[in-house]
């Protein structure tokens, strides 16, 4: 029984880093109907990044509340920045081109920087450690189930996000105008709605949120290398069309499940499996609900 | 019969020079552009494959290593449990064994693509309900459930691989089989029938309309996709290394077919043949900067797609002098 409860506590540790990675698909899909298959390496790019700059400030050596916080800062400011670079540069002048060539651009993109990481000149292919930003100590324990102040950690601050994502999308006028832009491009820009702008500003927003998953990750896994983004960036995929592209309680919701799912088979099953329990998961709810649990079913029009 | 002729005489001729050339590489080439000139021939039956489902049916598949994968593995158990133990049971010498060799390799290839074909039409029936981007990310997980699944196969060998006994899928057998796939599916997509394919590409509900059996047609297409993918696996396999590792079968490498097919022209055959033979010939002369090989691979997928998204060749092919003009396709703005 306590091992069951220890999994389920790393599922939700996984999943609530799926859940934030998801986010940024989630978002981008509902604006522009792209898969930005770079997103993942976004992701890979704020855990990296930050340990270059936990290096250089010195916050790696010195466990504290005040460089963890700094690092989050850094990694969500930096990956925000990236993601509206990427964005202006590789996905704007396709904003009138079939969506094959922009699914296909964001697919270059993605390898791009994979492999300009692993070059040694940049980040190199071999994995390098992540810091200690803070002590990990054991919080909680009950038996042989222990609880880390690192889980309750990535818990809480994936948790805050959320709550601070939701605030913004559903209270404030940018976020009115994303989900004006998510319900209908073309309508939207006749209101008066800078489509573009907006756009622009969901990158970087969902960037930044891969960002401190970034942080996150690299807390609870702490070995990060160019190649890193790519297996947890396609599993958060899978959150966002499990719970439902376009939606953002749908994201959080399929984040968890993968985050369970993942952690269950490779404890009861093999973990050699993990990898692919996603994947089924997919494909199952591709087959029986394409919209995902909470999406909204899309009429297609001729 | 005479039409036979005349429709095929072409076909034959190449297949022979394919044959006489295969017989003088390998007695007087260097065994390096051998060895590269076998790969470009493997990458040619994947790439203009990939491009049958991807470019030529308008349905895009991340999952192409996947069925490789498929092919190059049953062909490996085929070799393994039976072909090889049998060949070597012979003890042939000389022409007598190069004869038996190559028969003996038709066949296994002919089981590596039927046993990628039947994971193909597993594997298309379902997913191609799906459109576009979602199509994507269901064929790679397809591709990778495939990989994983093999990899936890101890019987093959697991996550270590396996090693293949000859016969080995020499210039001549890759080749033979290079030209045979190209023929067929152009050959198919020029057909009457064959229009099928692009109208599905153009405007799947338009060609609903008109009485195309949609489901049909890009079913039809994956199969065969998935059959030569299954085929080049199967060649793959038995190439001179002889050991194959479920990871040269990842994600990774369904991802460069695209970009192969991409960059080549979507639907464009001869753009395929020219991306493949091209995109296989540069890291060997870029060997002294093989770390900067596949950023330049992305970096031209990128440029490509904002300076020129139909790909080099777009729609437009190449065709042979004596090849009567087939029908124009035309696509719609």
């Amino acid at each position: 029984m306590e091992s069951f409860l220890q999994q389920i506590l790393q599922g939700l540790k996984l999943g609530g880093i799926y859940a934030l990675i998801a986010l940024g698909y989630t978002m981008v899909y509902g604006v522009l109907r792209l898969i930005n298959f770079a997103h993942g390496d976004v992701f890979m790019l704020g855990a990296m990044l930050s340990i270059y700059f936990a290096r250089w400030t010195g916050f790696g050596n010195q466990p504290s509340w005040l460089g963890l916080g700094a690092t989050l800062l850094f990694a969500m400011a930096v990956c925000g920045a990236i993601g509206g670079v990427i964005e202006r540069v590789a996905y704007r002048p396709l904003r009138n081109a079939p969506r094959l060539s922009l699914l296909i651009a964001a697919i270059g993109v993605s390898l791009l920087i994979e492999n300009v990481g692993q070059l040694r000149q940049v980040f190199g292919p071999t994995p390098q450690p992540f810091p200690a930003l803070i002590q990990t100590k054991t919080v909680a324990q009950w038996g042989s189930l222990t609880v880390s102040n690192v889980e309750i950690l990535v818990l809480l601050v994936a948790l805050g996000l959320m709550a601070g994502l939701h605030v913004f999308v559903h209270h404030t006028r940018f976020g009115l105008a994303m989900r004006a832009v998510a319900h209908d491009h073309q309508t939207a820009g006749l209101m008066g709605i800078p489509a573009g702008k907006v756009i622009f500003g969901t990158f970087v927003l969902g960037s930044a949120l891969a960002g401190a998953a970034g942080v996150l990750w690299g807390l609870s896994y702490p070995v990060i290398n160019p190649m890193t983004g790519f297996v947890p960036g396609i599993k958060a995929f899978v959150a966002a069309v499990l719970g439902g592209v376009g939606s953002i309680p749908g994201a959080l919701l399929g984040g968890f499940l993968i985050g369970e799912a993942e952690s269950l088979t490779a404890f009861y099953l093999s973990s050699t499996y993990k990898d692919a329990i996603a994947f089924v998961i997919l494909i199952l709810v591709l087959l029986a609900r394409p919209t995902g649990l909470l999406g909204r079913k899309e009429v297609e029009k001729v | 019969m005479k039409v036979f002729w005349q429709n095929n005489m072409a076909l034959l001729v190449v297949l022979l020079v394919v044959a006489a050339a295969g017989f003088g590489f390998q007695r007087h080439l260097d065994p390096y552009y051998y060895k590269i000139l076998v790969d470009v021939g493997i990458a040619i039956i994947l790439v203009v494959s990939l491009n049958l489902i991807n470019g030529i049916t308008g349905q895009f598949s991340l999952g192409h290593a996947g069925f490789m994968a498929v092919g190059a593995y049953a062909s490996a158990a085929l070799s393994v449990l039976a072909a090889g133990p049998w060949l070597n049971g012979l003890a042939l010498g000389g022409a007598q064994k190069m004869v038996v060799e190559f028969v003996a390799l038709g066949v296994i290839v002919i089981v590596g693509g039927v046993a990628a074909a039947l994971a193909g039409f597993v594997v298309g029936m379902p997913a191609l309900r799906l459109r576009g981007d979602y199509l994507a990310i269901a064929t790679l997980g397809f591709g990778e459930i495939i990989r994983i699944v093999f990899q936890n196969t101890e019987q093959l060998g697991g996550a270590r691989g396996i090693s293949i006994p000859p016969p080995r899928s020499d210039f001549t057998g890759v080749y033979v089989c290079a030209v045979l796939c190209v023929a067929f599916i152009w050959r198919l997509v020029h057909s009457v029938k064959g229009k099928s394919f692009f109208a599905i590409r153009e405007d799947e509900f338009a060609a609903a309309t008109v009485g195309i059996d949609t489901t049909k047609y890009k079913v039809i297409a994956f199969v065969l996709g998935s059959f030569f993918a299954g085929v080049a696996g199967a060649l793959f396999a038995h190439s001179a290394t002889g050991y194959i590792t479920p990871a040269q079968f990842d994600a990774v490498k369904s991802i460069e077919l695209v970009v192969m097919v991409v960059l080549g022209g979507l639907g464009s055959i001869s753009g395929s043949i020219i991306a493949a033979a091209a995109l296989t010939l540069l890291p060997e002369i870029l060997r002294g900067f093989a770390e900067y090989r596949l950023v330049v691979y992305s970096l031209l997928l990128v440029l490509v797609m904002l300076t020129r998204p139909q790909g080099l060749m777009g729609m437009k092919e190449i065709k042979l002098p004596w090849h009567r003009q087939p029908y124009q396709h035309k696509p719609v703005a």
